[in-house]
């Protein structure tokens, strides 16, 4: 493992136990972080990209749980780790921005004290001390006035500023990781424009890494120095986003790509015919061979291996099985 | 040239918020003296971001909410002076398809009785016939006829998207308003409604109005486009000349902030200035066909 990594996932693998065969919503996930980077993980719903997240914090509730895998966040995997000490990871080792600020926020606390708790419950701070604390995460996040919005509650704040708010209360114990999910996609275009410039921001002030969950690719070009697109719970591609903006291996990713609306007018969309797959019922090989275009016979026979296409791009794909410099497991 | 199918003129929705016995409340102006007309076959964007106005518009225009004031025509005819049987008979005519399709159709429903219930309603047809009229609504929209017995929960949100279109296509309408049809569903299957409508606006001569708040998308399907801010029009005019050359710091800023899918292209993020935005400004002729409320 390279020295600089600050995270890094291997053989992940989440199922959940409903009905006679568990459903395999994460399903074999390998990625590394490196410190300050951005890593940007892509894919529609149901692709297992937010239970990734959660498996890494082990927050998946039943019937969900962690079949396998390794975690290894600062030479610990916190796989193994006791509940006590992962405790101490949540929120000062990694911190966790939610899509819904609404939802995610205690409607009856004051946003001083939410973003304040964490320093309160990892012993960092006195009350008194994280009330302060939360006044200048406050204007680090740019909220106007931060002396008197640190004693609002949630609904008199908008839906952008309740997002800084629980920016803020990711940042609060200034940890190395923080895991965005969907940050801005309940937010409006412009909002989110302001979101994503302080995403970027922040990350230089605190010297951050970033796992930035979403579906959009807009949001990845924008923030991601890799990415990683999953499909049907497993990671299809991962690769620098320049190269996956310009050179994508997979049929997925390009079909992705492919559908964002970036034509003129009267022109047709490009559409990724079929549907997402239903995990209870995944086809035998490749899951996006039944709505691919690229498809050969081989794909419904067995899952793809994973071919290293260059020394920070893999696909899963039997397209480069042969071109590939070989399947790297 | 002939006159447009829908005609909007001053429409005005007030809401009084708070208020009580003694106390007057705040009125609320979600849609202000808002006018447009969208001619046959066209697909007409009306494009905003949450609060503009741009579904109450929607709305006031079927009569789902009566508007305070205004003027809605429909070939020729004010809407808003219907009453309320003739106002039923005229939604024949004037359908609406909605954001969510979760919570669209009635989850007790069979997709083939969601359907259906307009058919029942204006009374069209036998039990026969309108089971054949089901099923060829289904094959339109792209669904398989073999899952009508099936509930809303048993598609995935692209079908459910479909059926909300079945139904609204079942007493043949000819505008349909479009409030957000995609804007729940996955980028790859977003791509496939669009298509969808297009086509069908093809086959069927529909004319569209097109509620969103994606650009890119409005850009792709809609030919004139009109930008909604705090309730008023800011800008409208042809869709290619709002993105080449915006003429209000609103749509300036909105269109800046279109995420680009290009990771090497410059970002030149312009912020709205709310200080820059007049209230009274009317809206004026900056070209030919491109208004834009600016002083």
């Amino acid at each position: 493992m390279a020295a600089d990594v600050l995270l890094s996932v291997q053989g992940l693998t989440t199922v959940f136990d409903v009905g006679a065969t568990p459903l395999v919503a994460v399903n074999d996930v390998s990625f590394d972080i490196r410190k300050g980077e951005t890593l940007g993980l892509v894919g529609e719903s149901g692709s297992g990209k937010s239970v990734t997240a959660y498996s890494l914090l082990r927050l998946v509730q039943p019937p969900g749980r962690i079949a396998g895998g390794r975690v290894v966040f600062q030479g610990r995997d916190l796989l193994t780790l006791p509940e006590k000490e992962m405790c101490g990871v949540r929120g000062a080792g990694i911190g966790l921005v939610f899509q819904e600020p609404m939802a995610a926020l205690n409607p009856v606390m004051r946003v001083g004290r939410q973003i304040g708790e964490s320093l309160v419950v990892h012993g960092l701070a006195s009350s008194r001390e994280a009330r302060d604390r939360a006044i200048e995460l406050l204007r680090a996040v740019k909220i106007v006035d931060p002396e008197t919005r640190v004693d609002d509650y949630p609904h008199q704040l908008s839906g952008g500023m309740r997002q800084r708010v629980m920016l803020a209360v990711a940042l609060a114990c200034k940890p190395p990781l923080v895991i965005a999910d969907e940050p801005t996609t309940a937010l409006d275009v412009t909002v989110q424009a302001q979101i994503l410039d302080l995403l970027r921001e922040m990350k230089n002030t605190f010297d951050l890494s970033l796992l930035l969950i979403t579906h959009d690719l807009g949001v990845i070009a924008e923030v991601a120095d890799r990415v990683a697109v999953m499909y049907a719970g497993r990671i299809v591609e991962e690769g620098p986003v320049r190269t996956i903006f310009r050179a994508p291996a997979h049929p997925y990713t390009r079909g992705l790509l492919a559908s964002i609306p970036h034509g003129r007018t009267g022109e047709r969309l490009v559409a990724i015919d079929g549907v997402v797959p239903n995990l209870a019922h995944l086809p035998p090989g490749c899951a996006f061979a039944p709505r691919c275009a690229s498809r050969l016979a081989d794909c419904e026979r067995a899952v793809p291996p994973e071919v290293r296409l260059a020394d920070d791009h893999r696909a899963r794909c039997v397209l480069h099985a042969a071109t590939g410099a070989g399947a790297d497991r | 040239m002939n006159a447009p199918l829908v005609e909007v003129r001053g429409l005005t929705k007030h809401f009084t918020r708070g208020g009580g016995l003694f106390q007057k409340g705040t009125v609320v102006k979600a849609v202000d003296g808002v006018s447009f007309s969208i001619d046959e076959g066209e697909t007409f964007g009306l494009v905003g971001e949450s609060g503009s106005g741009k579904s109450t518009t929607g709305r006031c225009m079927l009569r789902l909410v009566e508007p305070t004031s205004g003027e809605v025509r429909y070939a020729g005819e004010d809407v808003l002076a219907f009453s309320s049987s003739r106002m039923r008979a005229a939604r024949r005519h004037m359908q609406m398809i909605f954001q969510d399709p979760y919570s669209s159709l009635n989850p007790r429903m069979k997709a083939r009785d969601i359907v259906d219930e307009p058919l029942i309603i204006h009374k069209l047809g036998s039990k026969r016939e309108r089971g054949d009229r089901v099923a060829e609504l289904f094959r339109l929209v792209g669904l398989d006829p073999a899952h009508l017995d099936r509930y809303p929960h048993e598609f995935s949100g692209g079908q459910r998207q479909r059926i909300g279109l079945a139904r609204a296509l079942a007493l043949e309408p000819k505008f349909i308003i479009a409030d957000e049809p995609v804007s729940a569903l996955d980028v790859s299957i977003q791509a496939q409604v669009v298509n969808l409508l297009m086509d069908l606006q093809e086959r069927l001569q529909l004319t569209y109005l097109f509620i969103a708040h994606d650009l890119r998308l409005v850009r792709h399907i809609c030919r004139r486009v009109a930008v909604m801010y705090l309730g008023r029009i800011v800008e409208m005019g042809d869709t290619e000349a709002i993105f080449a050359n915006p003429a209000h710091p609103y749509t300036r800023a909105l269109l800046s902030a279109i995420p680009v899918t290009d990771p090497d292209a410059p970002r030149q993020r312009i912020d709205l200035d709310p200080a820059s935005v007049s209230r009274d400004a009317a809206l004026v002729e900056v070209a030919p066909g491109h208004l834009a409320a600016v002083q």
